[in-house]
Formats: structure tokens, C-alpha cells, sequence
């Protein structure tokens, strides 16, 4: 596991809200994200429909909607990206900041070759010409393990297969070796032996490349084997956010729990899931106060009225401890565990 | 087991769907795509019978086949002791009421125009004509209150509904004719993970309760190890192991379930990271053209010469665990 | 926001009751333009209905004392009379009957024989689509006004030998739009899930393809009925359409198109029906695709 690096962090990002206006009136798709992203470090945002995890990811690199508004501060090396002119932010995007999305049939251009398609990005960035460009194009599809680079470069993307065309993109957003990059869903549309493929790729590539990794994912297995942050979200807010040991050994938030208890385990006895009741909320009849106070076997009036700010959990402060966990909830963590405790009884 | 007959019986299954490319002349022949080439296995009353595999493996089309949606163009299935594959459309009529489907897309798999009550009520209608309207509405409602939804929605439409609560409306009217097997096709892949439980013990209770056979098919093996007593792999469109749950998971023996279950992602962060994944290299190939032999050799870390000469069978050993694998 | 009161274990906010159809009759109603349009329209099918009626002459009658005049008050002539003394407002109600009369049995007619033909064509597929599509492709490719004239020719001028004639080259965009529908359709969920269940093919074309056809055949069909209201004007222009003393828009502006220099009132009024009715129409076949746009959902 990476330690945080006493350099400053290489992205920090600093009560990121986003808003849409929409016929029925506003919609906060994300209240108040922040974190702080070290170099080489991977960042988990976990969440299901509705948690505006993807909406996080688009707002950091300024692909909005018309109707989107994104507020706060999303710092790379002193600019606010939220702030910066169009240029100055295309400079940066490819460059610099990289994304690599779910599917990739609709990152790629299904009228352009490979070949044509990752030149263009370094003849735009680097200002290589045709031939070092494709040198350099080789190189990285070597490096992502496509047999036969050179014969396949010159294809077309619907050629490929699911997960070549993964590795392609993966590719394509290192090409000009970005300090950071989001992966949105990467390897939810994966076969889970292509997945456990993109992975390793991805760990290996970041260990060479020193890049800093945010992932968004509703899986908290991808999260357990490439994550070093993770950030819980629902309903537009973070419920709890800590180091990845944190999140799966001591989690302290009712959400984080329930997930873990709902999802089925390869390890440990097969007994029955503990599901959470109800369903995820659609993200333009937020309640107000809590947003899993309908789902929370916790909840009381405070919780309805009240939002739940972040706040440091204390054990977490540790000096060993690689991150400062937070929750975001009015119980006590004893509480919480207490609760569970009595329900194990029951169940 | 109560039973010592199966309820279903599969054997050498081939659903093979004639394709013509794109550049042949009319009068070529068209080549056939072997979306099920060589699926056995036989299934309990009250069991539950997990089928994983990849994409491409052929197993949304075996749950096709296995409810006559897709003919199947060889092999057999016996559904208690009748042989169903050549069956006329009225014998299947018959057997319908006992065998249905819960579907992947739970919205897509419900006509937008139709109520919740005309959904969940249709096979009513149809097998049971001589029920009269507050009849069919009496158990549309007791079934909507087994599956947990609530009987005021019962006018609603599907579009009114959560992915959740659409795959209840779905579960409910696969139930509601009091069927002996019910085919799960992927049903909570589409779901949320927080739901997905919902659903998976939904189904678990409903099987206790009324003493189903499933048959659940899915790409996620470790829903599939919480709620199957025997697991299916499948890859190509055969069979390639069927054992118990537990010496599945534990002891698999043929090379792609073990690649398969080390690339499961554990929920232990420090257990996963220290795991060593099988990486299977290559890609799947092309089910018009499948390697001769075994079917996995181009991929299999054991691969030898014999193995692309001999299509290797399945073959049971003496606790029910079956393989199909040369050097297994 | 509203506070939401936690319900029952698996359930949480009450989703409001809509049917698909107020659905798209609220989105409908909400588009002004055709909100407006679909009220003028029913008060031009009021006044085409009800007007004559009211007035005191018939569209043959003679007024041997004004003939030919500009429109004026004496004599109620609002619209003016043609040279042979018959006032213009009846005889452009009176026509304004025959034009929409005859837009509305051509289009059942061949929205009926569409729908039909597309539906089988789909549904059935293989050999008998491709042979049914290539009848239409075959029809697309004849001159319809060729044919016209042939027909008319041969057979005389009957007011439902209009209608027929219209009929027959107005209804391969309705067979071909159906037909893909009833193939996308076909390929669904919930159909498979039918055939599961064990519904039968006839049922399954009753209750599942057809009322999601539905949707589509309306919106084609208000794109029809402006198309066959021109279609026969233009035939009506053409001298084709109904027999004298029986009148139309078109045959009106035919006459107005003679008299155009002197008499300029003549194709204005009805022309400005056919315009304003073709307007309308249009407005709101635009209104209801919109309001029935699947993707809205």
C-alpha cells in the first residue's frame, strides 16, 4: 500500500457542489465533496444511482451538461479548474488530467483508426510529428499488453474486443502520461477475468507512471484491491471517507455498513444477505436533513431536520493511520456498532 | 434430496442458430453459430441450480431454450420424464404453467402500456380463463403482497416503478401460476447493489416457502455461491464443471473455473491485494468458429497437444462432481 | 425540499399516478402552438358543419342581383360572390365539408390499410416482409398524378373514387414506419416474456404490439391528414376531384385562380382555409410527437 507523500497533494478538491436546473427547479447533484490526492495514490468514490459520483468525476474536468454548475474548488497545481478560461482547461484536460470512461465504444470514434485517434492526441499536446507520434502510440500499446500493436494499430475500434478496447483507451489517457487520472466505471461493462486483467494493468501502470488515480465505482471489490482513499457518497453527499482498510474493517457510518453486510462475500459463510430497505433516491426528491433517513434503521427526528456534517472520526488520527477517516452522521459510532450488534442477535 | 428423479433433465443440449456472412452468395450455405453446443445436468425439485459464465458463454440462450423460446436443435430435455424438445406447441402450453422466467431488464421485460394488475394477472387470463375478474384480482394482490409491494400501486405503470420493484412485479407474475421451476436470467444485475440483496432473498424466501427449483443464472459468482446448492460453469457454450456448491468453490478442478474464481475481487483489502490472480490471456474466441478440441485450449494454462485433438466430456465422479477436462 | 416521511420497510416516495396517455396529453396541452391549432381547427370543422346551416343561401343558389361583387354586408355575402352570383362563404364551408371529408375517409383508409400491412409485414418477417416491402417500394416509385388521371379517366369522377384514388398513395409511409416499430417491438422483453407466460400470437399482437403501436400511428397519423387535404386540392385544381355543382378548396382556388386579377377575394378566402387548416394540422402532428416521443419518458 502507497503512503501518502509528504509532497503537496497533486489534486485537491475542496466542497465541490454541482447544481442543475432543471423545469421542476434545482437539483444539488453534489453537495460538498473534498479531498486531497497525493501522487501515485489511487482515490475510491463509491456509490449507487443517485449518489452523483459520476457527477463529481464530469465537474472536475469541466464536461458538465449546459444545465450543470459546479461550484467550489477543485485545485491543481494552484488553478482552480472550476474557474479556468476553456483554453487554459483543454491545455490541461488529455494532458495533464485524463479520463477514461465506462464504455468505451463511446469514447472512441468509430470512423477513426487507433492509430489515428492516439497521434492525434500527442500532435495536439506534445506537438510530435506523424512518425514519433506513432512511435510513441506503439509503445504505450505494448504497454497496456495488446498482442500484436503494431498490426492492430491501424484498425478500427469496433474491431476490437471489450477489453482490448479498455486497454485502448487506458492507452490513449496515458499517452501523454497525466499526473491524474479518472476512471469513471472502467471495468463495470467487464467480464469479471477482463476486469481482474484491467486491474493489474492499471496498478502496474500507476506504479510505473507515478499517476494519481480517482476511480468511481459501484463495486467495493475493485475498490478493496486497487484503492488506497475511499469515498462513500449517497444522495449527493459523502456519508464516510478514510483509508480503504478503514472503510472495510471499521466503517462507522449505517450506509457503508449496509453495504457491506448486502453484498454478497466469496470468503466467510454463506448465510443470509442482510439487504438495506428501500430504494436509492432520485436525486430530485432529496429529502431534506439525511438523505438515507428512509433507509436507516437509525434515523430520528434530528436526522430528517439536521444534515449530517463530515467529521473526523478520532480513532482515525492516529499517527499511523495513512488518512483521517470521516463520517458523516448524527449516531455515536458505538452507537452504530451497538445497533448492529443487536441485530446479528435477532437475524 | 426428497426426489430421486430429476425434475429436469438436460443432456448434450445444442442450440445452434444458422448464420449466413454478410459477403455469401444467396445459395451458400449458412454456417451455424453455436451459441450452446454441449450442456447436461440435472436439477431437483426445491433446488437451486447457479449457472455462471462470461459473455458469449451461451447461458441467456440455454435459459431461452430451456422455456421453448429459442427451439433447441439437438440433444434432450426431459421435464419430469416427458421428452420436451420435439413437444408440440400445445404440450409446451401445458408445461408452461410450470416452468417460467424472471428476465435481466427488469423495466424492459414489462409492457409500458399495461398496469401492474394486467401484468401480474395475464398468465391468469390465459391458463385459467374460467377465473372470473375479482378472482384473478384477489390472488394478483395476495401475490403482489408476497413479493412485498403494496396494493394500492396496483393500477400504476412500470415506468412508475424502481428497477427493484419492477423485477418484484416481474417475480411476481412468474409466480403467480404456482410454477415448479423458474429460470432466473441475470435478475439483479441491473440493480443496485443495496437492492440486489432485497431481491436475492426474495427469491430465497419464495423458494422455501413454496418449494421452487431454480435455475439462476449470472455472471457474479459469489451471488451465485450465496444461493445455489450445485453450480454450472459454462464457457462456449458447454458445460465445463457441475458440482456442489461448496467443492465448487473450494475444490474446482477444471482450469477455467480456477482462473474464473481468482479473479473474483475480495471484500479484504489486504487479502486482495496480496492474492495471485489467474490471468487468463486472449480473448474468447468466436462461437462460428470454435477451437477443435477443447474449447478453452487456446486459452488454458494446461493446454496440451491431446487436448485440441479430443473434445473432452463430462464426466462425474462418484460425489456428483462432474468436469470436463482431459487433465482434470 | 419536501421532507420525506420514511413508509413501510421497502418502500419510500409515493410516485405520481400517470398513465402513459395523460402523460403525453399534459405535454401536449403544455405546447401552445398546438393547443392553439387543435381549437381553431374544431371551430373551422364547427363553422364547415354548422355554418351553412345558418346562412341564408345554399352554395348553388343564384343571387341574380349581386354577382360578382367584392364581400360586403348587404346580403350577408361576407365573402362575396363568383360571377355566377353564388356566395362565396357558403360555397367555402360547403367545401371546407367535402375537403375535410374527404382528408378524413382517405386517411382511415389508408391508415387502416398502413398499419395493417406494415404490422403483418413485421411481425411475420422473412420472406412475406420482404415481399411486402417491396410492393410498397414499387408503389413509391409510380406518379401518383399519372394514375389519377388514368383512374378518373377511366372510371368518371365519384366523390369515393377521389377518396380511393388519394387513398392508394397515401399509405406506404404508415406501413413502412409501423413495420419498423413492430420490429422493435417484436424484439422486446416484454413480448418474450408473453411467449413465456404462453399468451398466444394473436394475443400477443392485440395486447402487447398494437397498443405500443399505437403511439406512433397516431403521430403518422396527423402527419397524413395534411398531405391528403393538399393531395386533393391539388386534384381538385387539376379538374380531377369532385363533380360540379359539389365543390372543394381546391376546386374554389382553381376558380379564384382565374379570376385572380379581378376578383382577388376569390382565392384568398379559400385559400387562407386550406392554408390555415393545413397549418393547424401540422402544428399539431408536431405537438403529438412530441407529447408521445418515448424519450421523454
Amino acid at each position: 500500500m502507497t503512503t501518502p507523500s509528504p509532497q503537496a497533494p497533486v489534486l485537491q478538491v475542496k466542497d465541490l457542489q454541482v447544481q442543475f436546473a432543471t423545469n421542476d427547479g434545482p437539483v444539488f447533484a453534489v453537495n460538498g465533496v473534498s479531498f486531497d490526492l497525493a501522487r501515485g495514490q489511487t482515490l475510491g468514490i463509491v456509490g449507487e444511482s443517485g449518489s452523483g459520483k459520476s457527477q463529481t468525476a464530469l465537474a472536475m474536468m469541466g464536461l458538465l451538461a449546459r444545465q450543470g454548475q459546479a461550484s467550489g474548488q477543485v485545485l491543481y497545481q494552484g488553478q482552480n479548474l472550476l474557474t479556468l478560461a476553456p483554453d487554459a482547461l483543454n491545455t490541461l484536460r488529455g494532458a495533464h488530467i485524463a479520463m477514461v470512461f465506462q464504455d468505451p465504444m463511446t469514447a472512441l470514434n468509430p470512423y477513426l483508426t487507433v492509430e489515428r485517434q492516439m497521434t492525434e492526441v500527442l500532435q495536439w499536446h506534445k506537438g510530435l510529428d506523424r512518425k514519433a507520434a506513432r512511435q510513441r502510440a506503439l509503445a504505450m500499446l505494448d504497454a497496456v499488453k495488446i498482442p500484436d500493436a503494431a498490426g492492430r494499430i491501424s484498425r478500427y475500434p469496433h474491431e476490437f474486443s471489450g477489453g482490448m478496447r479498455q486497454r485502448v483507451m487506458l492507452a490513449m489517457s496515458l499517452l501523454c502520461e497525466p499526473e491524474i487520472l479518472l476512471a469513471d466505471e472502467p471495468t463495470t461493462a467487464l467480464d469479471v477475468t477482463v476486469q481482474a486483467q484491467i486491474l493489474a494493468l492499471l496498478r502496474e501502470l500507476q506504479r510505473d507512471l507515478g499517476t494519481a488515480v480517482v476511480l468511481i465505482t459501484h463495486d467495493l471489490g475493485v475498490v478493496a484491491g486497487v484503492c488506497d482513499q475511499v469515498l462513500v457518497m449517497y444522495g449527493g453527499r459523502v456519508m464516510e471517507q478514510g483509508s480503504v482498510e478503514h472503510i472495510f474493517a471499521r466503517a462507522a457510518h449505517p450506509y457503508t455498513r449496509g453495504l457491506l453486510q448486502a453484498i454478497p462475500r466469496m470468503d466467510g459463510e454463506a448465510s443470509s444477505l442482510r439487504a438495506i430497505p428501500g430504494t436509492p433516491p432520485l436525486m430530485a426528491q432529496l429529502p431534506s436533513g439525511c438523505p438515507f433517513v428512509p433507509r436507516c434503521a437509525l434515523a430520528d427526528a434530528q436526522c430528517s431536520q439536521e444534515v449530517p456534517v463530515l467529521q473526523a472520526i478520532a480513532a482515525s488520527q492516529a499517527a499511523d493511520e495513512p488518512f483521517v477517516a470521516h463520517r458523516a452522521c448524527h449516531r455515536t459510532e458505538a452507537q452504530v456498532l451497538h445497533h448492529e450488534v443487536l441485530e446479528a442477535g435477532h437475524g | 434430496m426428497a426426489d430421486t428423479t430429476p425434475l429436469l433433465s438436460v443432456r448434450d443440449l445444442q442450440v445452434h442458430f444458422p448464420v449466413r456472412a454478410a459477403s455469401a452468395w444467396p445459395w451458400e450455405g449458412a454456417r451455424p453459430l453455436k451459441a450452446v453446443d454441449a450442456v447436461s445436468f440435472d436439477l431437483y425439485a426445491g433446488q437451486t441450480l447457479g449457472v455462471v459464465g462470461e459473455s458469449g458463454c451461451g447461458k441467456s440462450t440455454l435459459a431461452r431454450a430451456l422455456l421453448h423460446l429459442h427451439p433447441a436443435t439437438g440433444g434432450s430435455i426431459v421435464w419430469r420424464g416427458q421428452e420436451m424438445r420435439r413437444a408440440t406447441p400445445a404440450q409446451w402450453l401445458a408445461v408452461r404453467k410450470d416452468i417460467q422466467m424472471v428476465f435481466q431488464d427488469p423495466l424492459a421485460s414489462l409492457n409500458p402500456r399495461m398496469t401492474v394488475a394486467q401484468i401480474i394477472g395475464e398468465p391468469l387470463r390465459i391458463h385459467y380463463p374460467e377465473l372470473d375478474a375479482p378472482a384473478v384480482m384477489a390472488r394478483v394482490r395476495s401475490m403482489m403482497d408476497r413479493v412485498g409491494l403494496t396494493a394500492q400501486q396496483i393500477n400504476r405503470y412500470p415506468h412508475e416503478f424502481s428497477g427493484g420493484q419492477c423485477q418484484r412485479i416481474g417475480i411476481a407474475r412468474a409466480l403467480i401460476l404456482s410454477p415448479k421451476l423458474v429460470v432466473c436470467d441475470e435478475p439483479v444485475s441491473a440493480l443496485d447493489v443495496s437492492i440486489q440483496a432485497q431481491i436475492v432473498n426474495l427469491l430465497q424466501d419464495l423458494q422455501r416457502e413454496l418449494g421452487l427449483a431454480l435455475i439462476f443464472i449470472a455472471h457474479d459468482l459469489a451471488v451465485v455461491r450465496h444461493i445455489s446448492q450445485r453450480v454450472m460453469v459454462m464457457y462456449l457454450g458447454r458445460s465445463v464443471e457441475i458440482a456442489e456448491r461448496k467443492a465448487l468453490y473450494q475444490h474446482p478442478r477444471h482450469p477455467y473455473t480456477q482462473a474464473l474464481l481468482s479473479a473474483i475481487p475480495l471484500l479484504d483489502p489486504v487479502a486482495e491485494r496480496n492474492k495471485v490472480a489467474q490471468l487468463l490471456p486472449g480473448d474468447l474466441p468466436s462461437p462460428l468458429n470454435p477451437p477443435s478440441g477443447c474449447v478453452f485450449r487456446t486459452r488454458c494454462p494446461q493446454a496440451q497437444d491431446a487436448c485440441s485433438a479430443t473434445v473432452p466430456t463430462l464426466q462425474t465422479d462418484a460425489r456428483g462432481h462432474a468436469v470436463a477436462c482431459l487433465r482434470a | 425540499m419536501p421532507t420525506l416521511i420514511p413508509k413501510s420497510a421497502t418502500e419510500s416516495a409515493e410516485p405520481a399516478q400517470r398513465s402513459p396517455w395523460l402523460d403525453a396529453r399534459i405535454r401536449f396541452v403544455r405546447n401552445r402552438a398546438a393547443l392553439a391549432s387543435l381549437l381553431i381547427l374544431v371551430c373551422i370543422v364547427f363553422a364547415c358543419v354548422l355554418g351553412p346551416l345558418l346562412l341564408p343561401y345554399s352554395y348553388e343558389d343564384t343571387d341574380w342581383n349581386q354577382m360578382g361583387i367584392a364581400p360586403t354586408l348587404t346580403g350577408w355575402h361576407l365573402f362575396g360572390t363568383d360571377e355566377l352570383g353564388r356566395d362565396l362563404l357558403v360555397r367555402t364551408l360547403v367545401g371546407g365539408r367535402i375537403s375535410l371529408t374527404v382528408g378524413l375517409l382517405a386517411t382511415l383508409v389508408s391508415v387502416s390499410l398502413g398499419v395493417a400491412w406494415g404490422a403483418v409485414a413485421g411481425f411475420v418477417g422473412g420472406r412475406v416482409d420482404a415481399l411486402m416491402m417491396r410492393i410498397v417500394d414499387i408503389l413509391y416509385a409510380i406518379p401518383y398524378l399519372l394514375i389519377a388521371i388514368m383512374m378518373v379517366t377511366i372510371l368518371g369522377r365519384d366523390f369515393y373514387l377521389v377518396v380511393l384514388t388519394i387513398s392508394a398513395f397515401s399509405w406506404m409511409d404508415m406501413a413502412r414506419v409501423v413495420r419498423g416499430q413492430t420490429l422493435s417491438i417484436r424484439s422486446k422483453e416484454y413480448v418474450e416474456a408473453a411467449r413465456a407466460i404462453g399468451v398466444p400470437t394473436w394475443r400477443i399482437i392485440f395486447s402487447h404490439v398494437v397498443p405500443n403501436l399505437l403511439g406512433i400511428v397516431v403521430i403518422y397519423t396527423s402527419i397524413t391528414v395534411p398531405g391528403v387535404i393538399l393531395t386533393e386540392s391539388v386534384l381538385s385544381f387539376l379538374g380531377l376531384g369532385v363533380q360540379e355543382p359539389m365543390t372543394s378548396w381546391g376546386v374554389l382556388i382553381h376558380d379564384g385562380a382565374n379570376v385572380m386579377a379581378s376578383s382577388p377575394w376569390m382565392i384568398w378566402f379559400p385559400g387562407a382555409a386550406l392554408t390555415i387548416t393545413l397549418y393547424c394540422a401540422n402544428f399539431i402532428g408536431d405537438g403529438m410527437r412530441d407529447a408521445l416521443d418515448p424519450k421523454e419518458r
